[in-house]
C-alpha cells in the first residue's frame, strides 16, 4: 500500500530522486574505489570514503531530529545522546571481537578492563559477542531511553524551551555517567582499537567501503520511512500536535502518544546513524554525548531546511564539508563561522537551503513545496492538486490540448 | 432534580485559582436537545465552565454529569472528546498547514490510537462524510485550500465543520461570531440553527443581536455563578442583568 503510493505518478519526486542517488551512490562510490587503479582521475581515495560515509551518518542523525523538530516542533537539544548510544552499543560488540588480540592479550576482558582490573565481564557486556545482539541493542537501547523520557515528558505536558532544556539535561547527564571509569565503558577514553566486523577487518578498503555502502543505504531506507510516516494519516497528526496541540486534545486525539512515536522512531533512527558511525571512525566515547554536538546537529537541520526531508540531509553534508574545509584551513576561526552560519540562516533563510531553492524557482506549485505542509501531502493530495489542473482542459470538448488530434484555427 | 433526562448536570461546581473563585457555587442544567446561549460581563465563569466541561479544568467541589451518568471530573480531555463533547475554542483554532479537507479528516469520528492511524486509507463513507460537512459549512469552493489561508470567519466555520466531524452529543461553542461581519454573522447563526436540530448546543456569546437570531433560553453568568435564566427578553428586563452590564 505504501509502495504503490510510492510509484504512483504524482509521488513526491524530489523524495524518489534522492532515494535513487543515494542508492547509486552505495554503488558508485565503492566501485570507485575498489575497482579503479589510485592513478587514474577517477578513483576515490579511501580516506574520502570513510569521511563521506561519516557524512552520511550525521545526515541521517539530522534527518531523525528534523521528524521530531520540523514536523512535531519538538526541539531536542539532546539527539546526540541517541547517536552516542548506538555507537557504544556497536563499539562493544567491535570490542569484543578484539578477542585475545589486545595488548593484554586477555580472551574474555577487553583491554581497558583489565587495566582497571576487573576480575570479570560486567553483565551488560554479555551478549555483545554476538551481531545480532548488538544490532538489537543498537535500536533498543536509543528507542528505550526515548520511551521512557518522552512518557514522563510528554505525559507531563513539558513542551517548548522547558522541554529542549530537559533533553539537554539528559545528554550532559549520560556524559557524566560514560564519563566515570566504574561505569564499565572505558570511561574517558571511550572504546577504541577496533579489529574486525563480522570477521572482515576495519582498517581494509572492502570493508570501509561496504560501511560506506550500508550508511547510504540505511539513509535512503530512513527517507523512504519518513516520507511514508509523514504522508500518513498519523504525519498529519503530528503536524496538526505541532501547530494546534490543544485542538488535537479536544479532538480526542492523545497529543502525548503522538510525540513519544515519533520520538521513539526518531531515537531508533539516530541509534543506527551511531552504530555505522563508529566503525567508520574508528573510536566511540563520552564526547559524542557533548552537548554541543546534539546543538550542531539542530544547525544541521535549520540550514538545510526543517520539515522538509531532502533539507536536513542537504544541510548536514554541506555543514560538515564546510567544518573539514574550514577546521583544516583556518581551524580557529570554525566556531565562529558555525555561529554566524546558524544566526545568518536564522534570520535570513528560516525555510532553510531548501525553502530558499523553491522561493527562487518561484513557481507556484514550489512555494507550496516549500511550506511545512508540502512533504506530507498524501499522494491523493499531490495527484489531484498537480495533474488535474493539466489534464482537465482536454477532457473539455471544444478546448485546445497539445493531444487534441484536430488542430484548431489559428485567430 | 432528575438527571436523567439531562445532557449535562452541573451542580454546586467551585473552582478557585490562587485563591480568586472562578467559578463558585454554579449549575446549570441542559436536556438533551437543547440549544442554550450564555452570556455574562468578562471575567463572568463562561470559558472556565467550558474548560471544566472539557476535562481542561478539575472542579474543587461538585457535581458534572453528562448524559445524565457520565462523572465528567474524572475524565480527561481526550477521553471526554471520544464520549460527544466537542468544543470550538474562542480564537478559532484549526490545523493552518492542512487543507479543509485534513482538517476534517483528523476530526473525523473514528479509532483515535496511533497504528490505525499510520496504516489508515480514506475510505468512501469518509469522502462523502467530509463532503456533507463542507457542504453544511459551506466551504466547498475552498476545500483544498490550506487552512493558513481563510478569513477569520471562514476558520470559525471551519472549526465549528471539525466539531461536527467528531459527531458529538453536545457541542460548546465559545464566542463564534466574535470579529465576524453582519452577514458572517448571520450566516453563523444559520449554520448553528441547523447544527441544533440534532446536536445538543452551548453558545457563549457578547453579541446580543446574535443570541436574539438564536432565538434560544439564556443564561446569565456573573462572578462564576447564574444571575439569571429564561429568554433573552426575561433576562434583559433583569435589573440584576442590567446592573452587572451597565455597571452600578
Amino acid at each position: 500500500m505504501i509502495t504503490g503510493r510510492f510509484f504512483a505518478a504524482g509521488a513526491d519526486r524530489r523524495i524518489a530522486i534522492t532515494i535513487f542517488i543515494l542508492l547509486a551512490v552505495a554503488v558508485i562510490v565503492p566501485l570507485l574505489n575498489l575497482a579503479i587503479s589510485p592513478a587514474s582521475a577517477f578513483h576515490i581515495p579511501s580516506y574520502m570514503v570513510a569521511l563521506t560515509g561519516k557524512y552520511l551518518c550525521y545526515a541521517l542523525l539530522a534527518l531523525s531530529l528534523d521528524l521530531v523538530w520540523g514536523y512535531c516542533g519538538i526541539l531536542s537539544l539532546g539527539h546526540g545522546a541517541f547517536f552516542a548510544l548506538g555507537g557504544y552499543a556497536m563499539g562493544m560488540y567491535l570490542m569484543r571481537q578484539i578477542g585475545s588480540r589486545g595488548v593484554y592479550g586477555n580472551p574474555i576482558l577487553p583491554d581497558f578492563m583489565v587495566f582497571l582490573n576487573y576480575k570479570e565481564l560486567p553483565w551488560f557486556w554479555y551478549g555483545f559477542d554476538h551481531f545480532w545482539f548488538a544490532g538489537l541493542m543498537v535500536l533498543a537501547v536509543p528507542g528505550l531511553l526515548a520511551f521512557i523520557f518522552g512518557w514522563f515528558a510528554f505525559r507531563s505536558r513539558v513542551t517548548g524551551v522547558y522541554l529542549s532544556i530537559i533533553t539537554q539535561a539528559m545528554t550532559y547527564a549520560l556524559l557524566l555517567a560514560f564519563f566515570r571509569n566504574d561505569m564499565g565503558f572505558g570511561g574517558n577514553n571511550g572504546l577504541t582499537d577496533f579489529k574486525d566486523i563480522l570477521g572482515f577487518s576495519v582498517q581494509a578498503d572492502a570493508t570501509r567501503s561496504a560501511l560506506f555502502a550500508a550508511s547510504a543505504v540505511m539513509l535512503a531506507l530512513a527517507v523512504f520511512v519518513t516520507w511514508a510516516i509523514v504522508g500518513s494519516k498519523y504525519g498529519k497528526l503530528l503536524m496538526a500536535v505541532r501547530d494546534a496541540e490543544s485542538r488535537t486534545r479536544f479532538l480526542g486525539w492523545r497529543a502525548e502518544n503522538v510525540k513519544l512515536f515519533a520520538f521513539t522512531v526518531s531515537a531508533v533512527m539516530g541509534g543506527i546513524a551511531g552504530a555505522l558511525y563508529v566503525p567508520q571512525v574508528g573510536i566511540i566515547n563520552p564526547g559524542e554525548f557533548e552537548p554541543s554536538n546534539s546543538i550542531e546537529v539542530v544547525i544541521w537541520a535549520a540550514v538545510g531546511g526543517r520539515g522538509t526531508i531532502i533539507g536536513p540531509i542537504i544541510g548536514a553534508l554541506l555543514v560538515n564539508a564546510g567544518k573539514s574545509w574550514f577546521t583544516g584551513a583556518l581551524p580557529e576561526l570554525w566556531l565562529f563561522a558555525l555561529g554566524g552560519l546558524f544566526v545568518a540562516v536564522t534570520l535570513l533563510l528560516p525555510k532553510g537551503i531548501i525553502g530558499m531553492w523553491d522561493d527562487w524557482r518561484g513557481n507556484a506549485r514550489a512555494l507550496r513545496a516549500a511550506s511545512l505542509a508540502e512533504e506530507a501531502r498524501t499522494a491523493v493530495g499531490v495527484a489531484s492538486a498537480t495533474s488535474k489542473p493539466a489534464r482537465s482542459p482536454a477532457r473539455n470538448p471544444g478546448e485546445w490540448s497539445w493531444s487534441d488530434p484536430e488542430p484548431q484555427a489559428a485567430e | 432534580m432528575s438527571k436523567s433526562n439531562t445532557i449535562l448536570y452541573l451542580d454546586g461546581v467551585s473552582v478557585s485559582f490562587d485563591g480568586f473563585r472562578a467559578i463558585n457555587n454554579l449549575s446549570l442544567v441542559l436536556d438533551r436537545g437543547e440549544m442554550r446561549a450564555i452570556i455574562g460581563p468578562n471575567g463572568a465563569g463562561k470559558t472556565t465552565m467550558m474548560d471544566i466541561v472539557t476535562g481542561k479544568t478539575r472542579p474543587d467541589d461538585g457535581e458534572v454529569f453528562f448524559d445524565g451518568e457520565v462523572d465528567l471530573t474524572s475524565h480527561d480531555e481526550a477521553e471526554i472528546a471520544m464520549m460527544g463533547i466537542g468544543r470550538k475554542f474562542q480564537k478559532p483554532t484549526v490545523f493552518e498547514s492542512h487543507s479543509i479537507e485534513e482538517n476534517l479528516m483528523l476530526a473525523l469520528k473514528g479509532p483515535r490510537s496511533i497504528f490505525p492511524a499510520l496504516f489508515h486509507r480514506k475510505s468512501a463513507a469518509e469522502a462523502r462524510r467530509i463532503d456533507d460537512i463542507i457542504g453544511v459549512i459551506r466551504l466547498g469552493d475552498k476545500r483544498r485550500e490550506v487552512a493558513a489561508n481563510l478569513s477569520h470567519g471562514q476558520k470559525q466555520w471551519l472549526e465549528i465543520g471539525m466539531l461536527l466531524a467528531q459527531d458529538p452529543k453536545l457541542l460548546l461553542v465559545d464566542e463564534p461570531v466574535a470579529g465576524m461581519t453582519d452577514a458572517e454573522t448571520e450566516e453563523t447563526a444559520r449554520l448553528l440553527k441547523e447544527i441544533a436540530r440534532d446536536h445538543s448546543v452551548i453558545v457563549v456569546e457578547h453579541d446580543m443581536r446574535f443570541v436574539r437570531e438564536l432565538g434560544v433560553k439564556v443564561t446569565c453568568l456573573h462572578e462564576g455563578s447564574v444571575l439569571s435564566e429564561g429568554t433573552l427578553d426575561f433576562v434583559s428586563a433583569d435589573e440584576r442583568v442590567v446592573e452587572v452590564y451597565l455597571g452600578r
